[in-house]
């Protein structure tokens, strides 16, 4: 079964050299089992590190946050995180990476020789769902920043986490490349039903993803808004130029821009332009 | 009427086909290419040294030519016992880098790994390692006596705090996100050291062992000034004595051709345990 994720008035605050700085304070967010929540929202806005502390990467200063009812204390494996980059190890070949959570403590328990069956079982699989398995024994270097996230997805769901956790997975790829990850995202977890809380700052990505999109507001870090996204569970490519995922885009941007206090200066361009074209 | 400019862009045949400057900043340099300057530079001194020599403007006493050297080195390993001093030699040199590393080793990973044994040791070496090896020599022949011991602990002292402060280093270059992606799969202390942080610096680490190994044949010299009547230091110290000046060119050549080859080894053992680094 898939997990909750319930955080009440949390907060969070670093102690930096200009004296104590509130990363986000109040949060109060419920993600269902099998939910797909994506958080957006302007740079410091907090969203990287609400997600952070999900995972149990990072202390909270305040409030609640717990799994299933239960309290977060530290990384578990019930949840895995898919970084931006640099975390495949280098030194694997990609089988060897997915494989990794095979070799810890933690999973050697009551291992069986049904057990380890199972789990090359899952491991060719997912390779094979990801388009990986020619490229099994290769090293991550070798491979395209595509292929390589698609390994780090695929070695964080290989323990079968009840939830994944993706801090601007997609963020260093080429559009088109990103397109086709969204779409093999969403089919992963419409199989594995996993609940998915997702960090970007890509808007249409956000909308595209997720059941529901969190907007974050910065200064002091918050909960702006949170939209329930009007399309159906199957999405296809075509549905970013339907009207209402278009109203919905311009709607969470407005947001964004009002709470960031991020605007393009138009008046203060033209005068510019107008100036520019005095001296020449 | 503009008149019709000729295609300067499409190429003809009298054309040979376009080659970049090898002065192009960062420009390419073919494998010959790379060789032939190679071999100059290597060349270049010795041709110098030949004329240099051959003329009768430098008083052999204090420039032998370089057939004067050839014959030395001939004359030492007939008559005087070189494969001995060669061997006497690379003995404590590698003795007392083999102790440092043995030590810095474990050091330099905790260090690099926990904050409080960092603050606790980092400021102590930077401290040591700036006191000169030489200095120690007086102390260490009433500590250790004047055996061999004694020339294997001037090499320690010489090569072992910038050890353990670049072990630290490697140590600490390694992505926190490897880190991180090992401990939401469920990894321990003990499993994130060994199966992450140790495996991922080990390139960096065998890269400052061979470093360490040429700093530690420069204070081979320094150590054979403790009561030494054997290896190459020693018999160059011993030249100096009776103005052999051949003997002294000899024995210098003679640790750097051995500090090369010792290097090269290295790198050699570099691509064969690190494959991954040099797979494309």
């Amino acid at each position: 079964m898939a997990k909750t994720i319930t955080t009440s008035r949390l907060g969070k605050i670093f102690s930096s050299k200009e004296g104590i700085v509130t990363a986000f304070q109040n949060i109060e967010l419920s993600v269902g089992a099998g939910e797909f929540v994506t958080l957006v929202g302007a740079s410091g806005c907090g969203k990287s590190t609400l997600l952070r502390i999900i995972a149990g990467l990072e202390q909270k200063s305040g409030g609640q946050v717990s799994i299933d009812n239960l309290p977060i204390d530290g990384p578990g494996v019930d949840r895995a995180v898919v970084f931006q980059h640099y975390s495949l190890y280098p030194w694997l070949t990609v089988m060897q990476n997915i494989k990794f959570s095979r070799r810890l403590e933690t999973h050697y328990v009551d291992i069986t020789s049904a057990d380890v069956e199972v789990a090359s079982g899952r491991a060719d699989a997912l390779l094979a769902v990801m388009g990986l398995t020619h490229v099994a024994e290769a090293y991550p270097n070798q491979l395209s920043g595509g292929m390589q996230q698609r390994v780090a997805i695929a070695r964080a769901l290989m323990p079968r986490p009840k939830i994944l956790l993706m801090d601007e997975p997609f963020g260093a790829l080429d559009a088109q490349t990103r397109d086709v990850m969204h779409d093999l995202i969403r089919y992963l977890r419409a199989i594995e039903n996993t609940t998915i809380v997702f960090v970007t700052h890509d808007v249409e990505e956000a909308i595209y993803l997720g059941s529901r999109v969190v907007v974050m507001a910065p200064r002091p870090g918050r909960i702006d808004s949170i939209h329930a996204v009007p399309l159906p569970d199957e999405r296809i490519q075509d549905m970013k130029l339907a009207p209402e995922f278009i109203a919905m885009k311009r709607t969470i941007l407005e947001r964004i821009r009002e709470t960031s206090g991020m605007k393009t200066d138009y008046d203060m361009l033209r005068r510019l332009t107008r100036n520019v074209a005095r001296v020449a | 009427m503009i008149p019709a400019e000729p295609d300067l862009s499409a190429p003809t045949s009298k054309d040979s086909p376009a080659r970049p400057s090898i002065w192009v900043i960062r420009g390419p340099l073919s494998a010959r290419q790379y060789w032939m300057f190679a071999v100059a530079g290597l060349l270049l001194p010795i041709a110098l040294w030949l004329t240099a020599s051959a003329g009768s403007w430098v008083d052999r006493v204090f420039l032998p030519s370089p057939g004067d050297v050839v014959a030395r080195i001939a004359n030492w390993f007939s008559g005087d016992n070189l494969l001995q001093d060669i061997w006497v030699s690379t003995y404590r040199v590698t003795a007392g880098w083999l102790l440092s590393a043995v030590i810095a080793l474990p050091l330099g990973l905790f260090i690099g790994t926990y904050r409080p044994i960092q603050a606790m040791l980092e400021p102590l070496m930077d401290f040591i390692r700036y006191m000169p090896a030489v200095a120690f020599i007086p102390l260490v022949m009433i500590w250790v006596g004047i055996d061999e011991s004694s020339k294997i602990a001037i090499i320690f002292i010489g090569t072992f705090f910038q050890m353990v402060l670049m072990m630290a280093e490697d140590v600490r270059r390694v992505p926190m996100q490897q880190i991180e992606a090992a401990q939401t799969m469920g990894a321990n202390r003990s499993e994130v050291l060994s199966l992450v942080v140790f495996q991922s610096a080990k390139p960096a680490l065998l890269d400052t062992l061979r470093v360490t190994m040429g700093w530690a044949w420069t204070y081979l010299v320094v150590a054979e000034l403790v009561a030494a009547n054997s290896g190459l230091g020693y018999a160059i110290l011993k030249a100096q004595r009776f103005l052999q000046t051949d003997k002294i060119f000899a024995g210098i050549l003679l640790i750097g051709a051995i500090g090369l080859a010792m290097d090269q080894a290295f790198r050699w053992l570099h691509r064969r345990s690190f494959p991954w680094l040099y797979a494309r």
